[in-house]
């Protein structure tokens, strides 16, 4: 039997990939397909809730197309500016992007 | 007399002060004389109210009046008013500094017109805006009826001193002249600051009067009472320049010459000794106060006759022979104190006639040595210079001012029937009875005195004229600084004008007989002390049937004018033969001023305060409290060098530590919500 626990602990997990993948890849690429993990991790939490926690409203899972349509917008101003990051310094590795730095 | 009108005798000179230095002056240019006229108007009407005020009182119960206190202060359940009194004191002092100020005042208009600095600096209005300034405190420390009102004044009185003094503001001397006198007086003015203050913390009360009462039933007495009387003594002795405080005045006559006439010899040194006769009950119970007073007055007196004797600058020689008269003053008044010290049942009358002696004094000397200095300022109008030893034979050229001075040196000297012999012996007696050893000291001092001015009068007036100060300016600058000397630069001297003549006339005429006033008593009846009415010739001539003090002291000027004669007119015997032979260590002690001035510049000031107590002040400052402010600046700037290491600019550094505050905040939640 599945529970919601189950759907937690998958999300949980999928969640500390996606942030441990923001933490230590040296591709903004790389770094901007974790985000989108942990965003997903996030949804299937919600979904989750909204199954078992209130199963006769939809809140739960209105809120995970949402988080889908701003993550689709987020992911494309993200390509641009990893693109417009490329054009100027011909590199996309986030240590190097280092001009605010002391 | 309505007490309204004794407000007006301080209000008049406050009146022409704001008049000269606020209403006029911005409308006037430098050569107009309205100041002079404003402030001699105003100080006539004070001077008129006085004697006014002076008749009341004579014919008044008691020889008090009282005057309506005015509340000024309401703090808690303390109630400071604005209250005079009105007393025979108070009454003297007034007719002395208002007449005194209004003959400098006179003189002042031709002494001071057209002084070379009024045409770089507003220095007409301004003389006169402080010396209607100085006038008005120094009458408003007369008639003050308690303690606050007396410092605040008697402060005031110190500050118009200092701009006075440093008028010549541009003369380094003159300025450093004012610092000195602002500083060393102010030395003194601290222990009357914390006698006023131990007075109040224990009685509650600043009320002259109501001191009086407490000190005559013993409710305030023993050491507190002793101490009170000490530090008001103390700033008596700075503002009336006793030892140790004296060094002020000789230097204060860098100000110019009628400033020395009002401020320095006539009423604000005299300030000490009315201070001392107004609280004069606080001193009467305490012997050991008493005898401070008459040691370091009768000590003052003859330490500085001693300098007076060989300065060649004719005001040096008039101030320490201030200095000299002020000791005077203050042995007359300790030594009368001790006096009545044992006496039982002594009432206000009684304490108040036991100062007659030194105010005698005082009223006296105001007018004679206001005429000396008055006098050597119209000599320096003649000559150009100070130094005697560039003057003589002066008296040819102006006979005026020759007369007038001579006259002002017999009284000073203490000749018969002058007004300085009868104050003087009066002090000379009451020494001899309670002071023995004192009296030796000031009978000594008499000779000097005799000695000294009539030096002064025989080096000016006598002999061959010997150029006085003669020279071109070269520029400009030499010519504001050096001003004084080209008061008179025609090689032959002549006499000062008809304004300056006449204040030296009309104190003449007072040097000689002011004393008359207490030939009959009747000066010590009208300050309280009793004695038995005499006839004016009883008096006059009978003086010297009684004891043998005023023959002995009358011989000891004689003397003393004597050896001026043969050493400095006929010249028997050579003053630089003196001076260089036997007498020669003693000559350049004289000179050096007892290197008085070395001692408080070289030991104290520079080794004590900046050597040592400044130097460690120098270092807490450097080193507790800007190191304290820098340690604050340097430690903020340390910790961000190394905080700012944090700030690596990698994305992924602050997406770490964002993720271990999360997991921070829920672990916290997690044991603590």
């Amino acid at each position: 039997m599945v529970g919601l626990q189950h759907y937690l602990i998958l999300s949980a997990a999928l969640f500390a990939i996606g942030m441990y993948g923001v933490f230590v890849k040296r591709n903004a690429i790389a770094i901007l397909l974790c985000v989108e993990l942990m965003l997903n991790a996030v949804n299937i939490a919600l979904a989750g809730f909204s199954r078992y926690v209130t199963p006769a409203a939809l809140t739960g899972q209105i809120f995970v197309i949402f988080i889908m349509i701003v993550a689709a917008a987020e992911a494309a101003i993200g390509l641009a500016i990893i693109i417009a990051i490329y054009r100027n310094r011909g590199s996309i590795d986030p240590d190097k992007i280092n001009l605010l730095k002391w | 007399m309505p007490t309204n009108l004794m407000w007006l005798i301080f209000l008049l000179p406050v009146a022409s002060f704001v008049i000269v230095s606020a209403l006029i002056k911005p409308f006037i240019n430098n050569e107009s004389k309205l100041p002079g006229y404003v402030t001699i108007l105003a100080i006539t009407g004070s001077f008129a109210l006085s004697v006014w005020a002076l008749v009341t009182v004579m014919s008044a119960e008691g020889h008090v009046i009282d005057v309506p206190a005015i509340t000024w202060l309401n703090i808690g359940n303390l109630t400071i008013s604005i209250n005079m009194i009105m007393d025979s004191l108070t009454a003297v002092m007034l007719v002395v500094v208002t007449f005194v100020s209004l003959m400098v005042q006179i003189y002042s208009l031709g002494y001071l017109h057209r002084d070379p600095v009024n045409t770089v600096d507003t220095g007409f209005p301004r003389y006169y805006a402080w010396m209607s300034l100085f006038t008005a405190s120094m009458l408003g420390l007369i008639i003050a009826g308690n303690l606050l009102m007396m410092f605040m004044f008697w402060e005031m009185v110190g500050l118009c001193s200092y701009l006075l003094i440093g008028f010549w503001f541009h003369k380094p001397a003159a300025a450093n002249a004012a610092k000195k006198a602002f500083i060393v007086t102010r030395l003194g003015d601290f222990g009357f600051l914390a006698a006023i203050l131990l007075i109040f913390a224990n009685t509650h009360t600043f009320d002259t009067n109501a001191l009086r009462d407490l000190a005559m039933t013993g409710v305030l007495a023993g050491n507190v009472l002793t101490w009170a009387a000490i530090g008001i003594f103390a700033g008596a002795a700075g503002k009336s320049a006793q030892f140790p405080l004296h060094v002020w005045l000789p230097d204060a006559m860098e100000g110019p010459t009628p400033v020395s006439a009002l401020i320095h010899s006539a009423t604000m040194v005299s300030a000490g000794v009315f201070l001392v006769a107004r609280t004069f009950p606080l001193f009467v119970f305490s012997t050991q106060a008493l005898t401070t007073v008459a040691i370091i007055g009768g000590f003052t007196a003859i330490f500085a006759a001693s300098m007076g004797m060989v300065m060649n600058d004719i005001k040096r020689v008039l101030a320490y022979s201030t200095i000299s008269q002020l000791g005077f003053m203050m042995l007359g008044l300790g030594a009368s104190g001790l006096g009545i010290a044992h006496e039982s049942n002594l009432t206000a009358e009684i304490i108040r006639g036991a100062t007659a002696v030194g105010i005698f004094h005082l009223f006296t000397h105001a007018f004679f040595k206001s005429l000396l200095f008055l006098g050597s300022g119209s000599v320096n109008h003649a000559s150009g210079t100070f130094d005697m030893r560039k003057m003589g034979g002066l008296g040819k050229a102006m006979p005026w001012t020759c007369i007038t001075f001579v006259i002002g040196s017999l009284s000073l000297a203490g000749i018969w029937p002058l007004a300085g012999f009868w104050s003087k012996d009066e002090i000379l007696a009451k020494a001899m009875e309670n002071q023995p050893f004192l009296f030796v000291l000031a009978l000594i001092t008499v000779f000097m005195t005799a000695f000294y001015m009539f030096r002064a009068v025989f080096m000016t007036f006598s002999g061959e004229y010997k150029g006085g100060e003669v020279h071109e300016p070269h520029d400009a600058q030499e010519k504001a600084s050096d001003h004084e000397e080209h008061n008179a630069h025609t090689t032959q001297p002549h006499e000062s004008p008809a304004i300056m003549v006449l204040p030296l006339v009309l104190l003449s005429i007072l040097a000689i007989v002011a004393g008359f006033w207490n030939i009959t008593g009747a000066f010590s009846a009208f300050m309280g002390h009793e004695t038995e009415s005499k006839t004016i010739i009883q008096g006059l001539f009978g003086v010297f049937t009684e004891n043998w003090l005023p023959i002995a002291s009358l011989l000891v000027a004689i003397s003393g004018i004597f050896m001026a004669y043969v050493m400095y007119s006929v010249k028997w015997l050579s003053p630089s033969k003196i001076a260089d032979g036997f007498f020669k260590p003693l000559y350049i002690l004289f000179s050096r001023k007892y290197y008085m001035d070395e001692l408080y510049e070289n030991i104290i000031v520079s080794k004590l305060l900046l050597g040592g107590l400044f130097k460690g002040f120098q270092k807490l400052d450097e080193q507790v409290i800007d190191g304290t402010v820098n340690g604050a600046g340097s430690g903020t700037r340390n910790s961000g060098n190394v905080l700012r290491k944090l700030q690596n600019g990698q994305l992924q550094f602050y997406g770490l530590f964002i993720g271990i505050g999360i997991v921070a905040i829920a672990v916290c939640l997690f044991i603590f919500g």
